[in-house]
């Protein structure tokens, strides 16, 4: 029964969930160990995941309870599900590894609260990310966001201060509203449908006014969550006042899950209503974000700050591959020789290509740079940006692994960041679309200034010598040097990743292409 | 005009006029005592609509303790100071406009969706007989949905973490005070006379639930509540939250509800399945654990954050 590679999805979804039951009756002073204990297991179940999707070459479901849907719930895996499960079990393998130091009792010592609270909360996140990828189930989906908003909002106020409080409460007003939102358009789905599954409704939905209804109720709610442009007012203070391992997760994976969920929603529940104009209005708000975001990192005066911001902007991005996988009628393809369906196809792969790995390498980057952040914000006592001068002589390691996480959020090849920038470059001129490459560009050039602000003085500065207040624990900058190697190494495993994306998608059908 | 329409149009305005008061009065207290009766005209209005399952949910938690929460919050604030202006009358009008438009548009939609609705309804009471209960609700909370009354189970724990993590660190590992600052006999009384009578209304809602309305939710509301009195009136201290025992509690239902379904994998085929024949039993031992965990993560939810510092 358990060669049934589909009990992996199972295994994936409870797996932190039973952590969090024994991390409380156990308390703080085991609740380190055993998230360190469970890291691992959840890697090795998300590898087992990856390995068995490819082998499979299809979408892995399991019927809970063994009830069909519609009655039932089911789980279901695709290629993006695998590729994003598998990234999540890194990054909290390792903000577990490098929040140990901070977060863990002493021996001998009585439960505290960050030492209970923390783990406990990272690993109901964990639980409900992989849920959010694995559900199937339009109304799981909403419990695996509640999940997801009840553990991020108490890691946003972890240190408890009033301004804390005052960003965690704002990241609550947005989060239920974007929770509202999108129940309203789950209801509406459901007593036009009689459904709640993803696949039935993908058969079920027609343009209509109520599915219309229901995906922008949907969308915003997300969007909210998402902190896309303009609903992004919450994210800055949030991510660049919660602790370093904490923003670390809050960035690169939480607002993914929501953005995650978009995707699903467009093309897999209402691919019916996919269509040119929402697809530009969308990508549109990305653009501004991009945009206005690097403008407003380019700004500021703190590191934590400034690298808040930039998520603003690079989740932009991933607004970008809506037009660019559904292309507009009015376009016409570059590449005359082939025809139409089979350039369609290619293009629409390189844009999902291009979207997965921008997110995928993001959530290693701004892991490893809130981090870096964290280390150089401890061991200096401040991350003011004007006195990070020749940071990188004490520092050296931090510095590095924030650089080549910088250059992979710039697009500079080798990196994970390039190959995704240059898929979506590309797909932007095989459909003509060549606005959205402008914003690409100009996006690149932004991030590229605003890093430079950092980097600049922290390596070239004049400063003879910087005294730490702290000193920082090697493995710990090695944990951020993984992270951001990770990203840039994404480069390179692109091509295998073509076929991976793809697997079990809904859209598959006509694209017989290798 | 027979007498059914008669009431549901009286019930109708009587909801909307209670709303609006709701929002129109001005001091806290006042709009949380409307909120409360809002909340119970809903659920009769969900008994009107033959959903008696949702309108005990409705009354127990939507009103009950959503209701004991904002009156606690409401009664915290009095002191407080607050520093930001009001907002002016411009952004207060365009505010009502916006949820006016949203409402009118939903009201809209709903009279664009298909009559008669399509519904799973007669698919899960299709179903019902292989479960071995009787109330097709509970049938998609603990067999067809039991994904999702599980992962319902394990919201309530993140959430009571935020409230604790609220504690200064000295004061972790202490016990939340929730006690009325001067509790009169009248509140003494209530708190020594209900609560025999709550406990065993709470328990029938889930012992029942199995062929009538009522579930682990609606009953470990009822549960919550009296607790809640019996610790504002001061007869008993909620219990310190590094106690392993209210630890294990919290948990239980959690932990009772994931060990059938994992026995499921083994005995049934499947996570979540219940073995032929022993569904219902086992279907009763998961409420049990779940109205004692639900009842009491959802009273400390209420008591707040630890304040008393350790011994």
């Amino acid at each position: 029964m358990m060669q049934d590679p589909s009990n992996l999805l199972v295994l994936a979804l409870i797996l932190p969930v039973a952590g969090l039951l024994l991390t409380l009756v156990m308390g703080g002073r085991y609740a380190g160990r055993i998230t360190l204990l469970l890291a691992p297991v959840g890697l090795a179940v998300a590898a087992a995941l990856v390995v068995s999707v490819i082998h499979t070459d299809d979408a892995l479901i399991y019927y809970l309870g063994g009830w069909i849907p519609p009655l039932g719930v089911a789980l279901r895996a695709d290629g993006l599900s695998a590729i994003f499960i598998l990234t999540t079990a890194v990054v909290i393998g390792a903000t577990g590894i490098f929040a140990r130091a901070e977060f863990c009792v002493p021996p001998g010592q009585p439960e505290s609260r960050i030492s209970l609270t923390f783990w406990a909360l990272l690993l109901t996140l964990w639980g409900a990310l992989n849920l959010v990828f694995l559900s199937n189930d339009l109304f799981s989906l909403f419990v695996a966001l509640e999940l997801l908003t009840f553990s991020a909002i108490p890691l946003v106020c972890l240190n408890g201060s009033a301004g804390m409080l005052a960003a965690g409460l704002r990241y609550l007003l947005f989060a239920l509203l974007g929770s509202v939102l999108y129940l309203l358009g789950a209801v509406l789905l459901y007593g036009a449908y009689g459904t709640l599954d993803i696949g039935l409704l993908a058969e079920r939905v027609r343009p209509e006014p109520v599915a219309w209804a229901a995906a922008a109720l949907m969308t915003v709610g997300l969007m909210a969550k998402t902190a896309l442009f303009p609903l992004h007012f919450w994210l800055p203070p949030a991510h660049a006042g919660a602790p370093a391992a904490a923003s670390a997760v809050l960035s690169a994976l939480v607002i993914k899950a929501s953005l995650f969920l978009i995707v699903r929603l467009w093309f897999d529940v209402m691919p019916a209503l996919m269509n040119p104009t929402a697809a530009q209005i969308l990508a549109t708000l990305g653009a501004a974000a991009i945009l206005f975001g690097s403008v407003l990192a380019l700004r500021q005066a703190r590191l934590k700050l400034l690298i808040a911001y930039s998520t603003v902007a690079q989740i932009g991005y991933l607004f970008l591959i809506f037009p660019l996988i559904t292309r507009p009628e009015s376009v016409s393809f570059a590449a005359a020789d082939l025809s139409t369906e089979l350039v369609a196809a290619v293009v629409s792969t390189s844009a999902w290509s291009g979207g997965v790995l921008q997110a995928v390498s993001h959530a290693f980057a701004k892991a490893a740079m809130f981090m870096a952040a964290g280390l150089i914000a401890q061991s200096l006592g401040h991350d003011r940006i004007a006195d990070l001068s020749s940071i990188g002589r004490a520092l050296p390691i931090t510095v590095l692994a924030f650089a080549l996480a910088g250059m992979s959020l710039m697009g500079l090849p080798p990196s994970g960041g390039f190959a995704a920038k240059w898929l979506l470059l590309t797909a932007t001129i095989e459909t003509g679309q060549w606005w959205w490459a402008l914003v690409i560009l100009g996006g690149g050039l932004l991030t590229g200034s605003y890093l430079f602000r950092v980097l600049a003085p922290a390596l070239f500065g004049a400063r003879e010598s910087v005294a730490l207040r702290v000193p920082v624990a090697r493995y710990r900058e090695v944990v951020v040097l993984a992270l951001a190697l990770c990203s840039v190494l994404l480069g390179f495993v692109r091509l295998g990743a073509f076929d991976l994306v793809q697997i079990g998608r809904l859209a598959k059908a006509g694209m017989g292409l290798p | 005009m027979t007498l059914a329409l008669a009431v549901d149009i009286g019930l109708a305005l009587l909801v909307l006029a209670v709303a609006g008061w709701t929002i129109a009065v001005r001091d806290t207290f006042a709009a949380v005592i409307g909120f409360v009766a809002y909340g119970l005209l809903l659920a009769l209005v969900w008994v009107r609509l033959a959903a008696p399952d949702v309108a005990l949910t409705e009354a127990a938690v939507g009103s009950g303790l959503t209701g004991l929460l904002l009156l606690s919050a409401s009664a915290r604030l009095r002191h407080a100071k607050t520093s930001a202006a009001p907002p002016g009358p411009v952004l207060q009008w365009a505010a009502g406009a916006l949820c006016i438009l949203i409402a009118a548009g939903l009201a809209a939609l709903v009279l664009l969706l298909p009559d008669p609705a399509p519904t799973l309804a007669p698919a899960a009471v299709a179903h019902l007989p292989a479960t071995g209960l009787g109330n097709p609700v509970t049938g998609v909370l603990m067999v067809y949905r039991a994904i999702d009354t599980f992962l319902e189970s394990v919201v309530l724990l993140p959430a009571l973490l935020g409230v604790w993590s609220l504690a200064s660190e000295g004061d972790w590992g202490g016990a939340p005070i929730l006690r009325h600052p001067r509790p009169d006999g009248a509140l003494t009384l209530m708190a020594q006379v209900l609560p025999p009578l709550g406990i065993i209304v709470g328990v029938y809602l889930c012992w029942n639930s199995a062929d009538h309305p009522g579930g682990a939710f609606q009953g470990g509301a009822v549960l919550a509540a009296m607790w809640v009195l019996a610790l504002l009136a001061g007869l008993v201290d909620a219990p310190p939250i590094r106690q392993r025992g209210l630890r294990v509690l919290l948990v239980a239902g959690a932990a009772v509800l994931l060990a059938v379904g994992l026995a499921g994998i083994g005995l049934a085929g499947a996570f979540l399945a219940y073995p032929e024949h022993y569904s219902k039993p086992l279907i009763l031992a998961i409420e049990m654990a779940l109205v004692l965990s639900i009842a009491v993560a959802l009273a400390l939810l209420v008591a707040g954050p630890p304040v008393r510092t350790p011994s």
